[in-house]
């Protein structure tokens, strides 16, 4: 199926939960926050949350600013 | 103890220190170490998801078990953008709600836009969040985010990485004559010298980035600033004496040795 990922057009596998994805991505960092359609999806819900078709999904991180 | 206190937080250090512009992360958790700062400033942006993922975060270098991160609008013209930005990063930071809420108007002059400013402020407190607000150096502009209930309040001293240092003391002395919530500069600052001249004034604290990661040599700059900051709160709180226009002398004038 096609997701919107961070404003880039992916395919992901039907089905796949957050934490699928973000396995699939190797995202491994533990201070990142997921918004699916401008809903935050807590961090307790990334195993059971599903992606679905057309999906625009944004995987946000802290770097350097002042 | 001389303390400044935020969100019910004591801090013994007065300076906040930014992340961004440094050559690399370790240059970024020295220069956080020589300056003593307990409060790193970091900006919410969307994972780079086609880089090595085994490199190190800016978070794993700069633990949040150590340092209170406090993190950003930079880039958010927009109240909506800006209130989005702080809902995503306290999702980030497991539930943290001390943000620093700063809406610009142009990309020229970095200027905040003040009445997006005041509108994202009305939300984000509605919310439960504890916003320390960048704005403008009117003090009627300060006086309002406060009575919106902000945490502090941090005027610029100048545009956001110009080093022009603090343009209008005038303005920042009314500012802190009127707050019941800390005054905290952010931006403008260029050296250690108008770090000093914000905290004589008697401001809270100082926030900054370009001038230390900038500096030719960031963890010299870095140090430089926490001994201002502190000599800066040392002298607000030790009292300068009044200007005069001409001398007084510094000696007794009695038992002179002249032959008069």
């Amino acid at each position: 199926m096609n997701i919107i990922l961070n404003n880039v057009h992916e395919e992901a596998q039907d089905g796949h939960t957050v934490k699928q994805l973000l396995d699939y991505k190797k995202i491994h960092n533990k201070y990142i926050a997921v918004e699916i359609n401008r809903k935050i999806i807590p961090k307790s819900n990334y195993h059971k949350h599903k992606i679905h078709e057309g999906d625009r999904i944004e995987i946000i991180t802290a770097i350097g600013g002042g | 103890m001389d303390k400044l206190i935020i969100d019910n937080k004591e801090y013994n250090s007065r300076l906040m220190l930014g992340t961004g512009k440094y050559k690399d992360l370790q240059e970024t958790a020295a220069a956080i170490e020589a300056s003593g700062c307990e409060m790193v400033t970091v900006a919410i942006r969307r994972m780079n998801i086609g880089q090595d993922q085994s490199s190190a975060n800016l978070l794993d270098i700069i633990s949040p078990e150590k340092y209170t991160i406090l993190p950003n609008t930079a880039g958010c013209y927009t109240c909506d953008d800006a209130v989005r930005t702080c809902e995503l990063a306290a999702d980030l930071l497991s539930g943290q709600m001390l943000v620093k809420l700063e809406v610009l108007s142009d990309s020229t002059t970095l200027y905040p836009n003040v009445v997006e400013t005041i509108k994202a402020t009305k939300i984000l407190v509605k919310k439960g969040f504890k916003v320390m607000v960048y704005t403008t150096d009117d003090p009627i502009v300060a006086k309002e985010l406060e009575n919106e209930g902000c945490e502090c309040v941090m005027p610029l001293g100048s545009s956001i990485g110009s080093g022009l240092g603090i343009i209008n003391k005038f303005n920042i002395l009314e500012i802190i004559k009127n707050a019941n919530v800390p005054i905290i500069v952010d931006a403008g600052v260029g050296t250690a010298s108008d770090a000093c001249i914000a905290m004589e004034l008697g401001c809270d604290g100082v926030l900054m980035n370009t001038a230390v990661a900038c500096a030719k040599n960031p963890i010299l700059m870095a140090a430089a600033m926490k001994n201002a900051i502190r000599a800066g709160r040392d002298a607000f709180k030790a009292g300068r004496i009044e200007k005069k226009s001409f001398g007084q002398p510094s000696s007794p004038e009695h038992g002179l040795i002249t032959d008069e």
